[in-house]
């Protein structure tokens, strides 16, 4: 079982429903956020082509954060979901310098906060908050692993990227083009 | 409070799943969930999550969804499954609705003025001392000068309470900017040509289209839920999306066709388009011939308008403007021409947007699988109460002799009727402001500042403090739509339904429905009748009954969806009577003409902004209804100011770069706010455009005071269209001054 998430850029218009959908949903405290908005303007008028992703931690299969945590917190949960134990995170940041993606941040309560792909959603069988909001349906979330999931299925059907792939972290969130 | 072992309880707690009730696809069978009978208490006795059904307020599209509390405190919303209008998927505003009601900067008790006018100095009033105050001066008023004398603005659910209570006072002046200033052109537009209007939400049949064209209509940026949906479902089915529009927009990138066109010449473009359809005879022959009145003076009037013709008004090439012609008439009928929302521009407005109407009846997409569907509406009776007295003067009397085809009240026009002047025979003395912030949603500010120095009464109920409550006589603080019941929402489109809002919380600070507000006025003036049931509980309990439903059902179910009345399309080689003078689409307008407008659509030539002023556009945010959210904690994050939109040609001619903070100063030398520019590609460099509702002037908005620019101020002059009274903004030119201090 492997959890990632495919993004369509082609569906998505940027309305950052999922930023605050995680926000309400994980009571994300005022002034942060665990995913976000990013348009990028290619070409000049009027030949012009404008993505619009919608990005957050990318729950890499080879992640510096966890290989630099120096206690363990930053960990792989099922699935290769990349979780934080707040218990175990003393705030030193080592992961949040080493982040190609720039996911994490500190929460106020001093511990590394960051998106969880809402674990405890798909824990009980249900998408993450973001995916579900979606009112374009831009996100899938899914087993790579199951060829018979809708992530496997996009993936096999439609061309992709994912971000900063030089970075070598093999990142799990997809964006369909 | 060991604040991380909470978390981590959280996790754990979530993680058993079973407990919550979880409202997904399962919730579609309202009776019963997880096999069990869903009880009142089993609602309350709950420690994990409790559900409220609510219609959001943060816009007009009114979604339906629910309101989680989780051990009894506010968590989120989500949408319901079960509704039209946002199938269970909530956009950011309904989602940051919660925001609502956090926000500390609330209206948190009723306000009395002690100083001058706009000073804003208050004192907190109890409920009473308010009533009283305002009974007081309506009393006065009936007296002095007539009922008629009082005037209603409104914008929201609860404005029709106040509706109710104006309308027993013995006035009809009730307006809402959303006419004048919004989509009143393309009302009447439609009324003219095809007898009926288009609705909200649109009964544009999106989702099955296979072309549709844009105006100007940025969807996906104006987050008008469903219709965002069906345009997503469209575009991924491959439809042509063709999108005029002078800026990159989010809709434009979707689109297979983005036609830059030099604003205010898009009637020149859609009259071009007629030229050829019909010119290359690929227009409906069987429809028009059936459906519709006046071809032959059509063709002839719009003989000249070739695309030759509009390619140096509109910049548009000729080829791109045929090809994108024979592309609608191959998707024909199903195909679009939007209508609009927003469309009060330029003061030609019902007649450009008639050309559209025109071009949709040509294609024969009225009626039409992809096209316009005939949207149902759900009936739904009122508790009966006597009659209205007759008002001796009603809104038409505020703008004697002019815009004669005005179907609703403007509420400009009320606004002028407050100045005192020879000519108008109603001056206005009283108003009652109803969830609308007047000095932002009225273009020329000024304007209505000196309207209100002439007022002896000025209420303004809100939730938030705003630019118009800072002007008023007294304040009456609404509880938000999470705190309340209000009337049910009855939609229409594909399905009618009902939607019923709950109260999830209990009103914060010395906040008050609308409902009680007025049910308390009347009791005051002596119009009790008029509101039969002094609780708002009741008064739904009797509309619920008569549609065979109860409170207690639609609490269950929020969302209840009724049997379809009518046919979606028009039936094959059916007659049809439209409701317009001929009984058939008017491509030719007798009423137009008797009225000595044109009734073929005509294109003139717009000012154009001298050398050195670009013209000003404004619009949409998805994540902000207008002023109205720009201070919820939740959404101000997401978008805590706007930009301005800067060709890179121009920027560099003026030596600014993204990122820095410039003013504009329109050509009547009014100064904005400072406002942040965004240099981009995006938009031609005759042209700047920014999102509206920004930069507000009322401090107790502590997030979004001066964050950012107002365009309205920047709006000190309109063209009035002539036939309903429209206010066009897009007339205003603007320049750079570079200092900010």
């Amino acid at each position: 079982m492997r959890y990632a998430m495919a993004i369509d850029t082609k569906r998505c218009v940027g309305c950052a429903d999922c930023v605050v959908a995680c926000q309400t949903e994980n009571n994300v405290p005022e002034g942060y956020c665990r995913d976000w908005i990013v348009e990028e303007t290619i070409g000049a008028f009027p030949e012009l082509q404008l993505e619009i992703r919608s990005e957050r931690c990318n729950h890499c299969a080879d992640s510096p954060c966890v290989r630099c945590c120096p206690t363990g917190a930053s960990h792989y949960e099922e699935g290769g979901v990349v979780l934080v134990n707040h218990d175990e995170c003393i705030g030193c940041k080592a992961c949040i310098a080493s982040c190609p993606y720039d996911a994490r941040f500190v929460h106020p309560e001093g511990y590394v906060d960051k998106c969880t792909f809402c674990i405890h959603r798909v824990r009980e069988g249900k998408n993450p908050a973001c995916v579900d909001v979606c009112p374009t349906h831009a996100m899938i979330f899914g087993d790579v692993d199951d060829r018979n999931s809708d992530i496997s299925k996009a993936l096999r059907t439609r061309k992709y990227k994912t971000l900063i792939p030089e970075a070598g972290t093999e990142p799990h969130v997809f964006y369909l083009l | 409070m060991a604040k991380k072992l909470n978390r981590r309880e959280f996790i754990k707690i979530a993680g058993m799943g079973a407990g919550g009730l979880a409202v997904g696809s399962s919730f579609l069978k309202p009776v019963s969930l997880f096999g069990q009978p869903l009880s009142k208490e089993k609602l309350l006795t709950s420690t994990f999550s409790e559900v409220t059904p609510t219609y959001c307020e943060i816009c007009f599209w009114k979604c339906a969804g629910w309101v989680h509390k989780k051990e009894g405190k506010p968590w989120k919303i989500v949408g319901n499954p079960d509704d039209a209008h946002s199938n269970g998927r909530f956009c950011p505003r309904g989602t940051g609705g919660l925001g609502a009601y956090t926000d500390p900067d609330r209206l948190k008790t009723p306000l009395i003025r002690v100083e001058e006018r706009g000073k804003q100095v208050f004192r907190e009033a109890s409920w009473d001392e308010a009533f009283d105050y305002i009974t007081d001066k309506m009393n006065r008023i009936k007296e002095k000068y007539g009922p008629e004398c009082m005037a209603l603005f409104t914008h929201g659910s609860g404005g029709g309470y106040f509706k109710n209570l104006i309308r027993a006072y013995g006035s009809n002046n009730i307006a809402a900017p959303s006419y004048a200033q919004c989509r009143g052109p393309r009302a009447e537009a439609y009324l003219l040509t095809y007898g009926e209007g288009v609705g909200s939400p649109e009964r544009t049949d999106i989702e099955n289209t296979k072309c549709l064209v844009l105006i100007g209509s940025h969807i996906g940026e104006n987050m008008h839920n469903g219709q965002v949906q069906e345009f997503t479902k469209a575009h991924m089915n491959g439809a042509t999306v063709i999108t005029v529009d002078p800026r990159f927009s989010t809709a434009a990138s979707k689109s297979k066709y983005w036609l830059p066109i030099k604003p205010s010449t898009d009637l020149a473009l859609l009259l071009a388009w007629i030229n050829v359809i019909i010119e290359e005879e690929l227009y409906d022959k069987e429809y028009v011939k059936k459906y519709t009145y006046g071809f032959d003076a059509l063709k002839k009037a719009v003989k000249h308008n070739t695309p030759e013709w509009a390619y140096p008004i509109t910049t548009i090439k000729p080829h791109v403007i045929r090809e994108t012609a024979r592309e609608m008439a191959a998707a024909a009928p199903a195909v679009i021409i939007h209508p609009g929302r927003h469309v009060t521009w330029y003061g030609d407005d019902t007649q450009r947007v008639r050309a559209g109407a025109i071009l949709n009846a040509l294609l024969g997409s009225w009626g039409r699988r992809g096209g316009f569907y005939a949207p149902s509406k759900a009936h739904v009776p009122k508790p009966k109460h006597p009659a209205y007295p007759k008002p001796s003067k009603g809104w038409r009397d505020a703008f004697p002799d002019k815009y004669p085809l005005a179907n609703l009240a403007l509420s400009s026009g009320i606004c002028d009727a407050t100045i005192p002047s020879t000519t108008d025979a109603c001056s206005i003395k009283g108003w009652i402001v109803y969830g609308t912030n007047l000095i932002q949603t009225l273009p020329q500010p000024e304007k209505t500042i000196k309207a209100i120095q002439n007022l002896e009464l000025l209420v303004a109920i809100d939730i938030m403090p705003s630019e118009i409550t800072g002007w008023a006589d007294v304040v009456l603080p609404e509880c938000t739509y999470l705190e309340r019941y209000d009337d049910l929402r009855i939609s229409q489109g594909r399905v009618p339904s009902i939607a019923l809002r709950a109260p999830a919380f209990e009103p914060r600070y010395n906040t008050k429905p609308a409902y009680w507000m007025a049910v308390q006025l009347a009791g005051r003036l002596g119009l009790s009748a008029y509101f039969p049931y002094e609780r708002i509980e009741d008064y739904l309990e009797y509309r619920l009954k008569a549609v065979g439903s109860s409170l207690e059902e639609m609490k269950k179910l929020g969302v209840k969806n009724l049997p379809l009345e009518q046919e979606l399309y028009f039936l094959n080689g059916e007659e049809y009577e439209f409701a317009t003078p001929s009984g058939k689409i008017e491509l030719y307008s007798e009423t137009l003409a008797e009225n000595g407008f044109d009734p073929i659509p005509v294109y003139t030539a717009h000012e154009e902004p001298e050398d050195g002023y670009y013209r000003l556009l404004y619009g949409r945010a998805p994540m902000h209804s207008f002023g109205r959210t720009t201070n919820n904690p939740l959404l101000y994050e997401l978008k805590s100011e706007n930009e301005v939109w800067i060709n890179p040609k121009v920027a560099r001619e003026w030596a600014i770069k993204t990122g820095d903070y410039i003013r504009l100063e329109n050509q009547d030398k009014v100064v904005s706010n400072k406002i942040k520019v965004k240099v981009t590609e995006r938009i031609r460099h005759d042209c700047v455009y920014m999102v509206h509702g920004f930069g507000h002037g009322q401090k107790q908005m502590r997030r979004s005071y001066k964050r950012g620019a107002d365009d309205a101020r920047l709006i000190s002059r309109v063209n009035v269209d002539p036939i309903m009274g429209g206010t066009g903004m897009r007339v205003n030119f603007v320049t750079f001054r570079k200092e900010v201090a």
